[in-house]
Order: structure tokens, then C-alpha cells, then sequence
């Protein structure tokens, strides 16, 4: 699908500027669109060297470890083919309460590590297990307690409460990752009863 | 509110003293231990590199050849039937593909309508309630070399149709 969707964006832009003459803007986009994602990556790097270190001193000494057994009764549901001690489980974890917290950047270094450890369990095939579609419908749906980002923009353009939407979105988030959890329930169903056949 | 606020700044200087104090006191080499799982860090932005170029170029030409506006204004009206405003309609839309999109979209409907208007608070619900897709599928998938969404795409964006929804309901409910 994501072969498909990548293509048809290509193609369905450029024949559209073709159509209506907007191909200067379009060459001049691919190569600026080009140089900011090697720009996100470079900034990703700092990022992901420190949280990865961090999270080694985690893993070593066993706290990473302790805190899924914390979790553990939850996490077995959303995540029943991971082994509850298994490290993936501390990863997911500290993925799902940094992305609560709306620390984006500690999120996504344990976020990849968990995808890392849950590779391993599948036997390090190239297709995603169903851990690996579960952990990114949990980040895709974007459970966040705190929106700092928004509260930001909100005081910048003088909102009288810029906080008055955490409620709503605490709501709106907790229903998105429901959905996201549900919807991923029905595509594995659906997944395994065509493996059957 | 303030409290929540107060608690996400301090969290992570929190975790990062409760992370150094555990392993010291479990006698875990935290600073060999620290530039060891570091050295990780680097070939893992780079091994995401392609995958974000990748990425970031077909959606960059999809919004500069005016396809994307196109798209929204098709879609404008079934979007409006569900009582979505249809100034609206492109942050929905633009919300799973681009981030740094969004937000600014958001910021411009916050700045044209006014932070306490019901589109502006609209704005901010749906902008923090939800992740941008394509972006976590391409980093999360590259970094450890999934090529094959298989239905997670599906799930995600599905996702984000259900999170449109309901950030349109409870703003309405709560705001309306």
C-alpha cells in the first residue's frame, strides 16, 4: 500500500502541475522538501544519541525492567505476543509515557529501540509483526496529556485561556487511541482468517 | 492546569536523575554504558535518511502542484456533511501527511479566526490530539528496515479519521 500511495503522490502532482503550470514551484519544492528531511535527521541525531545512551544506564541497571512489571496486566492485552519480560516491553513502555507527556524527542529514540527488540522477536523478517502495527497504531494516535506545541502557539496569538483545550483534547486523544487499538484488533482478525485459507 | 504544565517540564529532568541515581546505586558503568547505547544513535538517523527524502519529496510535490488543495476542495463537502467546518477540512486532511504542515495551518487559522473562536479551538484539538502518520510509519518502519506497511498505514489513518470525529464532536459539545 505505502508503494502505491508514494507513487500515486508523485505522479498525481506532477501531472497536476503539468496541467495548470505550477512546475516551477514543483522543482523548486522537491529540492527544498529533499534538504529538510536530511535537516530532521541531522536534528534527530543529538536526540537519539542521548536518549539511546540514557536508556542503556535504564536497561543495565533494571529499571527498564521494573517499570513494565508495573504495567504489566495492560500492556499483556495490547501486546499479547510479546513475552511480559521480554526488554521490547520496557521500550514500548517508555514510548507510550514519553509520547504521553509530549516529550516527541525522547518518544521516538525508544519508539525505534522498542521496533528494534520487536524485529528480533519476529526472527528479523522485513514484513511487520503484529506488535510492530500495534505499537504504531498506539503512536499514530498520538496519546498525549499535554499538548505543549499548541498550548505555545495559542498563548503566542493571545488566547484568554491558552489551556482551555487540554480537556478536549485529553478526550478527543484517549478516543483516537481507542479507535487505533480496535481498528488494529479488526486488520490482525482479518489478517489471520486470510491466512487460514 | 497549570500543574500539568508544571509537571511535563519537570519530568524529564526528573527521569534523567532517577535513571543516573538507579543505575549508580545498581553499580551499572553509567558513563560506558551511556556512550554504548549512543553509538547506536548515529546509524540510526542515518538509516532513516532515505526513508524521510523519500517521503518528504512526494508529499512536497503533491502540496506544490496546487493537487493537494485540489484534493481538499473535493472532499470539502462530504467532510462538511459530518459538521466539520470546511475551514477546517484542509488541517484534517493535511494533519497525517505533513506535521510541520499542520501546524502551520493551525497557527494561520488561529491568527485569521482568533484563539477562542470555535474554529480555533477546533484547530488546536484535532492539531494535539493526533500524530502524524506518514511520518511515524516511514521513521519507525526505516529505522530498523521494514519495507512493507503490510495494514499499518491503514490502521493509522483510519486512526486519524476517528480522531477528526471526535475532536469535532467534543469541541462542539464542550464549546458549541
Amino acid at each position: 500500500m505505502i508503494n502505491i500511495i508514494w507513487v500515486a503522490l508523485f505522479l498525481i502532482g506532477l501531472i497536476y502541475a503539468a496541467i495548470h503550470g505550477t512546475i516551477d514551484e514543483v522543482n523548486k519544492e522537491l529540492f527544498a522538501s529533499a534538504s529538510a528531511a536530511i535537516e530532521i535527521c541531522i536534528g534527530l541525531i543529538s536526540i537519539l544519541i542521548f536518549w539511546l545512551g540514557l536508556m542503556k544506564i535504564a536497561e543495565k541497571s533494571g529499571l527498564l525492567e521494573k517499570l513494565s512489571s508495573l504495567f504489566r496486566p495492560i500492556m499483556r492485552k495490547i501486546f499479547p505476543e510479546v513475552p511480559p519480560d521480554h526488554p521490547a516491553m520496557g521500550y514500548i513502555l517508555s514510548n507510550t509515557i514519553a509520547n504521553m507527556f509530549g516529550l516527541g524527542n525522547a518518544a521516538t529514540p525508544m519508539g525505534i529501540k522498542a521496533m528494534e527488540e520487536l524485529k528480533k522477536l519476529n526472527g528479523g523478517r522485513s514484513t511487520p509483526s503484529r506488535s510492530m502495527i500495534t505499537l504504531l497504531a498506539l503512536n499514530t494516535s498520538g496519546l498525549t496529556l499535554v499538548p505543549t506545541t499548541v498550548i505555545a502557539i495559542r498563548m503566542k496569538y493571545n488566547a484568554v485561556s491558552p489551556t482551555d483545550i487540554v480537556g478536549p483534547t485529553l478526550i478527543a486523544t484517549c478516543c483516537t487511541t481507542l479507535a487505533a487499538l480496535l481498528i488494529d484488533r479488526f486488520f490482525y482478525y482479518r489478517r489471520t482468517r486470510k491466512g487460514r485459507k | 492546569m497549570g500543574a500539568v504544565t508544571v509537571l511535563s517540564t519537570w519530568l524529564l529532568p526528573c527521569l534523567i536523575a532517577i535513571i543516573l541515581l538507579y543505575g549508580t546505586l545498581k553499580k551499572v558503568p553509567a558513563y560506558e554504558a551511556f556512550v554504548e547505547g549512543g553509538k547506536e544513535g548515529f546509524s540510526l538517523a542515518v538509516s532513516i535518511m532515505p526513508f524521510l527524502v523519500g517521503m518528504l519529496a512526494a508529499v512536497g510535490v503533491f502540496r506544490a502542484s496546487g493537487a493537494m488543495d485540489a484534493f481538499v476542495h473535493l472532499l470539502q463537502p462530504l467532510l462538511a456533511a459530518i459538521g466539520m467546518p470546511p475551514e477546517v477540512v484542509p488541517l484534517a486532511l493535511l494533519r497525517p501527511i505533513s506535521g510541520t504542515g499542520a501546524l502551520g495551518l493551525m497557527s494561520d487559522l488561529i491568527q485569521t479566526y482568533g484563539a477562542d473562536s470555535f474554529i480555533g479551538r477546533l484547530a488546536s484539538v484535532m492539531q494535539g490530539s493526533t500524530d502524524t502518520t506518514f511520518y511515524v510509519v516511514t521513521v519507525y518502519f526505516g529505522a530498523v528496515g521494514i519495507h512493507r506497511s503490510s495494514d499499518a498505514l491503514k490502521v493509522g489513518l483510519l486512526a486519524d479519521l476517528c480522531g477528526v470525529i471526535c475532536a469535532v464532536w467534543i469541541v462542539s459539545l464542550v464549546f458549541g
